[in-house]
């Protein structure tokens, strides 16, 4: 944190007969603990009190939607690993529909569970890595050690089933990369198994913590109409006691068959964003084994899609009609119409949204992401404004944003 | 879907300017950048549509006529569903549209978003400066025309310009090993390659 401030000259205002404070102001980030990543909040203080606040992004900013207009649509993959990446899963499920849609491509259903499942994984694993630092940024370090723990068990079955931990780069345009390796789907419900009782604990550490809800409890304050009206998704929205859920409204990749409940806050505050997420967790869980239980056979990618999702590895060696169809689709990449879609899927931080502009070809020509990270930190001039300087901090922890998608 | 069917239909009514936009999933209509406040807020308050999801500058590139397009996309918290709503800017040198902040908050990082990239300017923003870039960075990198390999740029701070004598610099093979090109053209300029192979990592760039 560098201070920039310049010092009262008190003797010469005592001379004469006045005595006035001056406001301070602070560089906050954008290499601090709790701006998670490379946010800098340019803060004005009055005493200890946040007189003004104003966010200064884009130290990550990467130039995602122009590298997306000089690249086929499958090349583009692993650079959504890279938006939210600490659910690379589920960005990798939102651009792939997004682009389906464009293509009017519809997966079968065993596809759409693997992305459902892969999907809720990364809503878990992403909300217990908010959780933990939400925890740190608060003082309870323990809570980021269990809820590590149980991450890792995660990201050993990402590994197994996409051959990464963290860009996991699993979709592809019409289908997913492979089909899941044989037994994965019950270590998946053992995992599930153990996780609900280690969720339980993780919990119990902070919901009646004295010091916990003493720092969030009626801290950052958002009251539906502000959350709306700043383009607020995801946990942070349904916080403030708006029960919008993509899947439930807008259900996309077969959400509609399970059953599950949109978890939503009351006071708007840290703490009931806070309690949002705990829930998720436990409707992940359920939507998890709802969709093994019901888990379809067949393909997992579309089969007569062929100027779109490249034939298996064995027919390219040793098919001259699959060969061509493979390299006509890595060369050209895969061939879209004209014309343009918006499609937002409901990711663990709120509604990613892609809309893409194709004249046609194997690339677009323009790739908008919207990143609910951006829209949710939009309304930090707000909330700040007021708070203690100790405050921001577990504001910025409840937020739970990722700086990566908000600077793309 | 129909809510949105009808909105839109109720904004061409409304406006005779506004058109009908192809669209290949939500309802969209095209409406004159003079009435896009009033559309958008007919939207809001008359149809439901509350929530603005996302503002998005276009560029179809120079010599286009529009060249630039600003789309909304708003949504309902109630009939769940969206519509799209586009403004063309008459003046492809000097892009404006007027600003959305005064029907939603949340327009204001997305304007300056797409004033940083586009240069597109929201009349009426009241505080309409670069997000992702930083202040006073010459470019809009989004344009058409501003390459994937970037432009030599100084850097902002002076004090590290002094240290580290460098800038900004440009990539090497235009961008990378692997850069395709947009639309329905012959396989050859489409299939991504390096653009420009004159100067590598390895091989300095040469004197121009």
């Amino acid at each position: 944190m560098s201070v920039e401030h310049t010092i009262p000259d008190t003797a010469a205002k005592h001379a004469q007969g006045g005595f006035e404070t001056e406001k301070m102001s602070i560089s906050m980030g954008p290499s601090h603990p709790s701006t998670h990543g490379v946010l800098r909040l340019q803060l004005e203080l009055d005493g200890e009190v946040v007189t003004k606040a104003d966010p200064v992004i884009g130290y990550l900013h990467r130039g995602d939607e122009k590298i997306a207009e000089n690249m086929t649509y499958n090349q583009f993959v692993p650079y959504t690993d890279r938006l939210d990446y600490l659910a690379p899963l589920a960005n990798n499920m939102a651009y792939a529909i997004a682009v389906e849609r464009l293509a009017k491509l519809e997966v079968p259903p065993r596809c759409q569970a693997i992305r459902v499942i892969t999907a809720e994984m990364a809503r878990i694993s992403s909300h217990l890595m908010g959780l933990g630092a939400f925890g740190i940024d608060v003082g309870a370090w323990t809570v980021f050690l269990y809820s590590f723990t149980e991450r890792e068990k995660l990201y050993k079955l990402f590994e197994e089933l996409t051959g990464a931990r963290f860009t996991t780069s699993y979709t592809r345009i019409g289908g997913v990369a492979r089909d899941m390796p044989p037994g994965w789907t019950d270590r998946v419900l053992a995992f599930c198994d153990q996780f609900l009782p280690q969720l339980e604990e993780i919990l119990s550490l902070l919901t009646r913590n004295k010091i916990f809800t003493d720092r969030t409890a009626g801290i950052g304050v958002i009251s539906a109409q502000d959350a709306i009206a700043y383009g607020l998704t995801g946990p942070n929205l349904r916080g403030s006691g708006v029960p919008l859920d993509l899947r439930k409204d807008r259900p996309y990749s077969g959400y509609e068959q399970y059953d599950f409940d949109v978890p939503v806050g009351t006071r708007g505050d840290a703490y009931d964003r806070y309690l949002v997420r705990g829930e998720e967790m436990r409707q992940s869980v359920r939507i998890i084994r709802q969709a093994i239980a019901q888990l379809p056979a067949g393909k997992w990618y579309a089969e007569d899609a062929r100027r779109i999702f490249a034939p298996p590895k064995d027919k390219v060696l040793t098919s001259m009609e699959e060969l061509i169809q493979n390299f006509m689709i890595v060369t050209e990449g895969p061939q879209m119409p004209a014309g343009e879609v918006y499609f937002e899927a409901e990711n663990p931080k709120g509604a990613l949204g892609f809309y893409v502009v194709s004249k046609g070809g194997g690339v677009p020509w323009r790739l908008k992401i919207r990143s609910p990270s951006f829209c949710n930190l939009s309304i930090l001039p707000k909330v700040c404004v007021g708070a203690m300087v100790s405050d921001v901090v577990a504001i910025l922890g409840s937020f739970d944003f990722v700086m990566g998608e908000c600077d793309r | 879907m129909s809510a949105a069917l009808d909105a839109v239909q109720a904004l061409k009514a409304r406006w005779p300017g506004a058109s009908d936009r192809a669209t290949l999933d939500h309802p969209a209509v095209n409406v004159p950048a003079s009435d896009l406040v009033a559309a958008l807020r007919s939207l809001k308050e008359d149809h439901g549509f509350d929530v603005l999801q996302d503002v998005s500058g276009v560029d179809w590139g120079a010599g286009s006529s529009p060249r630039f397009t600003v789309v909304y996309h708003v949504f309902s918290t109630v009939g769940h569903d969206y519509v799209r709503v586009a403004a063309d800017c008459t003046d492809a040198v000097a892009p404006e549209v007027p600003s959305a902040t005064g029907l939603w908050p949340g327009a204001d990082w997305h304007e300056r978003e797409a004033f940083d990239m586009f240069g597109i300017r929201f009349t009426g923003h009241p505080d309409l400066r670069r997000i992702l870039m930083w202040d006073g960075y010459p470019h809009f990198p989004l344009r058409k025309d501003f390459p994937l390999s970037g432009v030599p740029t100084e850097l902002p701070d002076a004090e590290v310009v002094a240290e580290t004598r460098t800038g900004a610099i440009a990539a090497p093979m235009a961008g990378g090993p692997f850069v395709a090109s947009p639309g329905e053209i012959n396989m050859t300029e489409a299939e991504p390659r390096a653009k420009d192979e004159s100067w590598t990592e390895r091989r300095p760039k040469p004197e121009a």
